[in-house]
């Protein structure tokens, strides 16, 4: 689940009422340090803002990685129309990348993401995920609790999500 | 979200600050005690115990870090900056005896980064308040890296307690890469 941690941020509320006189203020150089410190109040609100608005975008840059290339209804819910540009232009860039890499393919560099250590890997459902089709046809009913024996790479992402369990004997 | 592919901007090293970086905006909003050497006219109602419309000059008020930096001038015109009491002789003597006994977090959360802040507001104790912090992150270091590094599975809450929050970071950090080992 996307959590910002609003709680987290703080953005001050100052209500200084000095804006509408600064009009007046032609030539009266005694308000200098009320507008220096209404400005102070401006740019502290501009910092929290941006510093918000910034650290929701690394996070749906880590949602490519964690997640994949499509995000599920709940995420997207949350997200403003401009992030979903973002994550569709970040996502376009991603591919292009990996399409350059590794000859005429290209390499999946969201795969495999540390070292593995075997080819095929014993996993446990933790919930229910409805059927999975594996390349060679073979359709695997993933049922909470069922124990399968699949090859590394189809398993990647639903280990990454929290709907497999990649079991160590 | 405490997965690898997330990177929040980390805090600013010393005196800088890095403006997107969240755990530096919540340093910044620590308070210190400051004294105004002008009137601030029509921002009386920010000055709880006076009944006046402006704040004037000599006002003895607690201001947030990113209050006092902006408005903190070397010509000395605005604003003093009074250190807090942590960071004046008292205490320093006592982190030179012995810093490992000292309860950091209740010395107020963030020691190592408000003081390094302080040092923007040319008090003339400033060197001094520069070894200190230094030296007590020298003499704390080891014990928080070894406890980091030996605690596995163990209830750290005890030790966690008393230490500040480049201290804390650096103990989550020991941790989870003795856990991945």
């Amino acid at each position: 689940m996307h959590r910002v941690h609003t709680d987290r941020l703080c953005v001050p509320f100052h209500p200084i009422k000095c804006g509408g006189n600064e009009a007046k203020c032609e030539g009266k150089s005694e308000l200098i340090p009320t507008i220096k410190f209404r400005h102070c109040c401006l740019l502290r609100n501009q910092r929290c803002v941006a510093a918000y608005l910034y650290d929701r975008l690394l996070r749906i840059r880590a949602l490519r990685w964690e997640y994949g290339s499509v995000l599920p209804a709940n995420i997207r819910f949350h997200m403003c129309a401009e992030e979903l540009e973002w994550f569709n232009q970040y996502k376009k860039s991603l591919a292009t990348f990996m399409r350059s890499l590794g000859g005429d393919e290209g390499l999946d560099i969201t795969q495999d993401m540390k070292p593995p250590k075997s080819l095929y890997i014993e996993v446990r459902c933790l919930k229910d995920h409805g059927e999975f089709e594996i390349d060679d046809g073979t359709v695997i009913l993933l049922k909470k609790n069922s124990q399968h024996f699949l090859p590394r790479w189809k398993c990647e992402q639903l280990i990454r999500q929290g709907v497999l369990e990649h079991v160590i004997s | 979200m405490d997965t690898q592919s997330y990177m929040p901007v980390p805090p600013g090293v010393g005196l800088e600050e890095n403006f997107f970086s969240l755990d530096d905006i919540l340093l910044s909003h620590q308070r210190l005690p400051c004294r105004t050497e002008n009137a601030f006219p029509r921002l009386g109602f920010l000055e709880k115990s006076s009944e006046t419309p402006d704040i004037l000059e000599g006002t003895k008020m607690e201001m947030p870090l990113w209050l006092a930096k902006g408005l903190y001038e070397r010509k000395r015109r605005v604003l003093s900056v009074d250190l807090p009491k942590m960071y004046r002789e008292g205490w320093r003597t006592v982190f030179g005896a012995d810093p490992n006994v000292v309860d950091l977090h209740k010395m107020g959360p963030y020691f190592y980064g408000l003081g390094s802040q302080l040092l923007h507001f040319d008090s003339p104790e400033n060197p001094e308040i520069a070894q200190a912090i230094l030296q007590t992150y020298i003499g704390r270091f080891r014990r928080t890296m070894d406890s980091s590094q030996n605690a596995y599975n163990e209830d750290t809450s005890a030790l966690v307690e008393r230490l500040d929050f480049l201290e804390r970071t650096l103990f989550r950090e020991g941790k989870s890469v003795q856990r991945k080992w």
